[in-house]
């Protein structure tokens, strides 16, 4: 284990931070515009790629790029943990680009150099959080990312769609002025400091003797950072994702599935690992609390996604409920069940990222939402419904897609706690998302369409936004076949 | 502070080059001749603030200048700048040239009168913020008054009588005031000179009058609530320019009083008053915030703002920690940038749609894309966005207050939400409102004018935001002394400067054993300036009285006389 100071690690935030401006010269020249994204992603994921020998070999890169008071800096550091989501988020942004196309051009949507340049900017954000080395950096960014996203889901510019962004931004600007920001402030004001100690999972920010000598303090800037994050969607904060599904798809798909989101729960497992550490978690008594808090989430998030027939509302709901799979994972503090835990960050960007670009297909190809409606559209649409069926077993936790992989360490992991609440609330979990992920691929496949549908004259949507769904879906196989993708850099990262 | 190293009287030629320029421009007759000489004059304003650049980090004044006056008064024409106010300087001289471009079409009736009135009120300002005689400063103080009434009573909007008279009688009531206490100190302490009369000790009883007279006077000009009425109605009323001076500038003369008399020369009444003002502070964040998330009127809204902006700079200073002070400091700094920037904006969105009403600039975003981009970054900077500025000034004062005690703390944080909610509400709704009407109004995007005078608060913002150490290095040291002060440990470089100025020590500091204080929570940062609680009834120091110093004031500067009197700089007799 040792921190290297190299700039090298500014080369992806900078890749994505002049993507957007890119964008913005491209203007409407619409293949230049997108050739930018698509090459900015590319190489984005490319250049974290680079690091992947050093991060396996127990190196971090660090770098200091402002100093703007004692202890607090914009830092950024590249970890085991953050490598994982720095690199999903832009490589991903290569598919959903590619979809993208797909989708806003056979929509004609309006104002798409706005839409790509928000875009970018979100992903410079998700980039920046993920290699955030302390906590006034992953602020500054997962602030950037609430911000530039609002353009995206008020993207409509309809009633419909300023109600739903105003909610996205009441709930995610007010709890991170409410609650992280003086969060941060008491991190400062108890250890002197904001920046994570890198390479250990072990201890946190707070030293033993501020632990001991403020404990109820410690435990409140806990609660306060747990509730100002509300990008992980735990209840009852969840509900400006829904809300946020009044976006076009391909927003859905790569930001409320991927890197909004995991903006979200990557910053709960960085603050609860490396902000407090999983030794302060167990001897604060805050372990369990947040596990139960977030097995709540996940057995009433999937309750509600059943009665939804939205199919972008199944899975908004379906989405909440799994986020919390993170946070449960996290929380308990056990080697497994961390594992699990920070697998599911990767396992499940792939499948829910299908699933979303699935949905968006779906309503290019035929204008339907509606999951009653889909009778018998799998036959017409075999791809699409093919990859949305395997990315659905990942949901639901069955082999060989990666789902089970995560799953499986975390129930190990709730089993090693002897914690039988929390596996039942996994186990419940796979019944429901079993039950609200089968029918729709029992309609589509088994059911006849309903007469007078206009289903019969569906066909599959554009190559460029099938191409990416199906090569998602095939990476979620093919990360349950080969889980040690992403397992090598969260082994490398919490030394297990 | 040697003077031989500048080839002039670097504060002087600040203060009075505007005043000589206003003169220059009587004879000219063409509109466009005005303005452009007016901008020249501003210019050649930032030419001569460079050696300025030289200031040092340390207590102190420099750049001094004393001259005798009317020594049969013990007046003397003093000047020099700290830590504290050469902030306050550079800010007054940087925003003359921006309003001179952000009135070029702005203003289109009697443009000679207002660009006098512009000069004049740089001298005024620039000379408020370097004068170290009391009565010297309150010249200057009343002098700003005057071209600001006229500005807003005549070059104002429809209810500009209403508001300059309000605005008048407001800051004259607080003027008296001020001049009330002028005379008290005059009698107590014997002389004029702020750093001589920072160096003595008065009795709690007399502290406590002059506290209070300061703080009315202080209090309606920041303006801290409930004294704050007269602002909005200024604001609104006032022309663009009028309104950037306001905010930039006169607002940060209540809080520059509080540093430089308030804190120094009452000590023990601010510490007995700083519960008091820590309530009022807050109540001003929370009303200032909530009010402003209620208006229509855009320049209504950011003058609200004002008022919480201000509420944390005041809650900043009365927190008397070197996170808290320096914080307000940088505060004030930030607030001149960001809002002086926000009215020239609502300025240039005022001409193209003569409505500052929000709902008549609904959905302007997409034909003024360019004008949104800067009106979004200064909004942000405005609600503490991290990266930019206004963060680093909130979070310091937000980090004191935590410091203080976590309640405090979260009392404050409902005011940086509400902060972010009005901002982000009017911005929202000017860039995707709906319905957006360009009809009959002449919605084109920024001039490079508009760029010109935009671009330079745009990048202070993002720099500030960014590397805001060397600044708070600058004004370290004397915020140290000014807490020293307070602390009632002997205020150590104010001790040094009066008596270099007046050359000999000052008198007697009486002083009890302050250790019981309430560590609180940890402090990170250099642990300067521990917290402590000053005594609740100072008799102790009211015994000695104030000390009897008929010093030569007046006489040359003599560097380098400094006694170096002990390196705990506390002298207890």
């Amino acid at each position: 284990m040792s921190v290297i100071e190299s700039c090298n690690v500014l080369w992806p935030l900078l890749v994505t931070l002049l993507a957007p401006f890119g964008i913005l010269l491209a203007g409407s020249r619409q293949n230049v515009r997108e050739g930018v994204s698509l090459a900015a992603g590319a190489l984005t994921a490319a250049l974290v790629l680079s690091f992947a020998p050093a991060v396996l070999g127990g190196h971090i890169y660090r770098y200091e790029l402002f100093h703007i008071l004692p202890g607090v800096t914009v830092a950024f550091a590249v970890d085991g943990l953050g490598f994982i989501f720095a690199f999903i988020a832009p490589f991903l942004w290569v598919f959903a680009t590619s979809y993208n196309i797909g989708y806003m051009r056979s929509l004609k949507e309006h104002a798409q150099t706005r839409y790509y340049f928000c875009f970018a900017i979100a992903i410079f954000g998700a980039v920046g959080v993920a290699l955030a080395a302390n906590v006034f950096t992953l602020y500054l960014f997962y602030e950037i990312i609430s911000v530039f996203t609002y353009p995206l889901v008020a993207h409509h510019q309809d009633e419909e769609g300023f109600y739903g962004a105003k909610k996205y931004l009441v709930y995610l600007m007010g709890t991170s002025k409410l609650f992280l920001l003086p969060a941060m402030v008491m991190t400062y004001v108890l250890a002197g400091t904001l920046e994570f100690p890198l390479g250990d999972i072990q201890n946190g920010i707070f030293s033993a003797d501020v632990i001991a000598a403020h404990p109820n303090l410690v435990r409140l800037t806990y609660v306060l950072f747990i509730a100002g994050l509300a990008k992980a969607a735990l209840m009852p904060f969840h509900n400006w994702l829904p809300s946020a599904m009044v976006a076009p798809t391909p927003v859905s798909a790569l930001l409320h599935a991927v890197a909004v989101v995991k903006a979200g729960v990557f910053s709960v497992s960085r603050i609860i690992l490396s902000g407090f550490g999983t030794e302060t978690m167990t001897s604060l008594g805050l372990s369990l609390p947040t596990a139960y808090l977030a097995a709540f989430t996940i057995v009433v998030a999937s309750l509600i996604a059943l009665t939804k027939d939205d199919i972008k509302a199944r899975l908004a709901y379906s989405t909440v409920s799994q986020l919390s799979y993170v946070v449960i994972g996290v929380a308990l503090a056990a080697p497994a069940a961390v594992q699990g835990g920070l697998l599911h960050i990767g396992h499940h960007a792939f499948s829910k990222i299908t699933l979303f670009f699935g949905a968006g297909a779906i309503y290019v190809a035929s204008h339907l939402k509606s999951i009653k409606m889909m009778n018998g559209l799998g036959r017409k649409m075999p791809w699409t419904f093919g990859a949305f069926g395997l990315a659905s077993l990942s949901m639901i936790g069955m082999p060989p897609v990666c789902g089970f992989v995560s799953k499986w360490y975390l129930v190990n992991g709730a089993v090693d706690q002897g914690q039988m609440v929390l596996l039942i609330a996994l186990l419940c979990s796979t019944l429901l998302n079993a039950g609200y992920f089968v029918p729709i691929f029992y309609r589509a496949f088994f059911l006849p369409p309903d007469p007078g549908s206009r289903v019969e004259e569906v066909r599959e949507a554009p190559l460029t936004m099938v191409v990416p769904l199906v090569f998602t879906s095939f990476v979620s196989v093919a990360l349950g076949l080969y889980p040690e993708l992403f397992h090598a850099f969260i082994k490398a990262f919490g030394h297990f | 502070m040697d003077q031989t190293s500048f080839t002039y009287p670097v504060l002087s030629a600040l203060t009075f080059w505007p005043l000589l320029a206003a003169l220059l421009l009587a004879p000219v007759k063409s509109e466009i001749n005005v303005r452009r000489l007016t901008l020249a004059a501003s210019l050649v304003e930032v030419l001569l603030a460079a050696p300025l650049v030289a200031f040092e980090s340390r207590a102190g004044y420099q750049f001094l200048e004393m001259v005798p006056w009317a020594p049969a008064w013990k007046l003397t024409y003093a000047m020099g700048v700290d830590g504290i106010s050469i902030l306050m300087v550079w800010l007054s001289i940087l925003t003359l040239p921006l309003c001179v471009l952000c009135s070029w079409t702005y203003i289109g009736r009697r443009v000679k009168e207002f660009h006098v009135c512009l000069l004049i009120m740089t001298t005024a300002c620039v000379g408020v913020f370097s004068a170290l005689d009391l009565v010297l400063f309150y010249v200057f103080w009343e002098a700003l008054l005057i071209p600001m009434y006229l500005m807003i009573a005549i070059w104002g909007g429809d209810q500009r009588r209403y508001a300059s008279v309000k605005f008048f009688l407001y800051t004259l009531f607080g003027s008296t005031l001020l001049l009330v206490a002028i005379v008290a100190l005059r009698v107590a302490g014997g002389t004029f000179l702020i750093p001589e009369l920072s160096g003595m000790t008065f009795p709690f009883k007399f502290q406590y009058w002059i506290f209070l007279a300061f703080f009315l006077a202080f209090a309606i000009k920041v303006p801290m609530f409930p004294f704050h009425t007269w602002l909005p109605a200024a604001h609104v009323q006032a022309p663009s320019a009028g309104s950037v001076i306001l905010a930039a500038v006169l607002l940060k003369m209540g809080t520059y009083g509080f540093l430089r008399f308030s804190l120094p020369l009452a000590p023990e009444a601010s510490a007995h008053f700083a519960p008091m003002m820590i309530a009022v502070s807050v109540a001003s964040i929370l009303y200032g915030g909530a009010v402003a998330l209620g208006q229509n009127d855009i320049k209504k809204l950011i003058a609200y703002s004002s008022v919480a902006h201000m509420g944390f700079v005041t809650l900043g200073i009365f927190l008397f920690s070197p996170e808290g002070v320096s914080g307000a400091i940088f505060q004030m700094l930030n607030h001149g940038i960001i809002t002086g920037a926000m009215f020239m904006l609502i300025g240039a969105v005022y001409e193209r749609s003569h409505s500052r009403e929000i709902v008549k600039n609904l959905g302007l975003g997409k034909y003024l894309p360019h004008f949104m981009f800067f009106w979004g970054l200064f909004g942000l900077a405005s609600f503490g966005f991290p990266g930019t500025n206004g963060f680093v000034g909130e979070f310091m004062v937000i980090l004191a207050a935590f410091n203080e005690s976590v309640k405090l703390g979260l009392l404050v944080i409902p005011g940086a939400l509400l902060a972010a909610a009005y901002i982000l509400k009017v911005t929202l709704k000017m860039a995707w409102g709906q319905p957006a009407s360009p009809e009959g109004k002449n919605w084109r995007d920024l001039k490079k004018k508009e760029w010109a005078y935009l671009a330079a608060p745009a990048a202070l913002v993002v720099y500030l935001g960014l590397a805001p150490t060397g600044l708070l290095a600058l004004i370290g040291p004397s915020v140290d002394g000014t807490i020293a002060m307070v602390k009632n440990e002997a205020p150590r470089s104010r001790v040094v400067a009066a008596t270099s100025l007046s050359g000999r020590p000052t008198g007697l500091i009486v002083e009890e054993d302050l250790t019981a204080g309430t560590p609180g929570l940890p402090v990170p940062a250099p642990a300067a300036g521990r917290l402590v609680q000053a005594p609740a009834g100072g008799q102790a120091a009211g015994d000695a009285g104030p000390a009897p110093t008929d010093g030569q004031a007046g006489t040359a500067v003599e560097t380098g006389a400094a006694p170096t009197d002990g390196p705990t700089g506390t002298e207890v007799e």
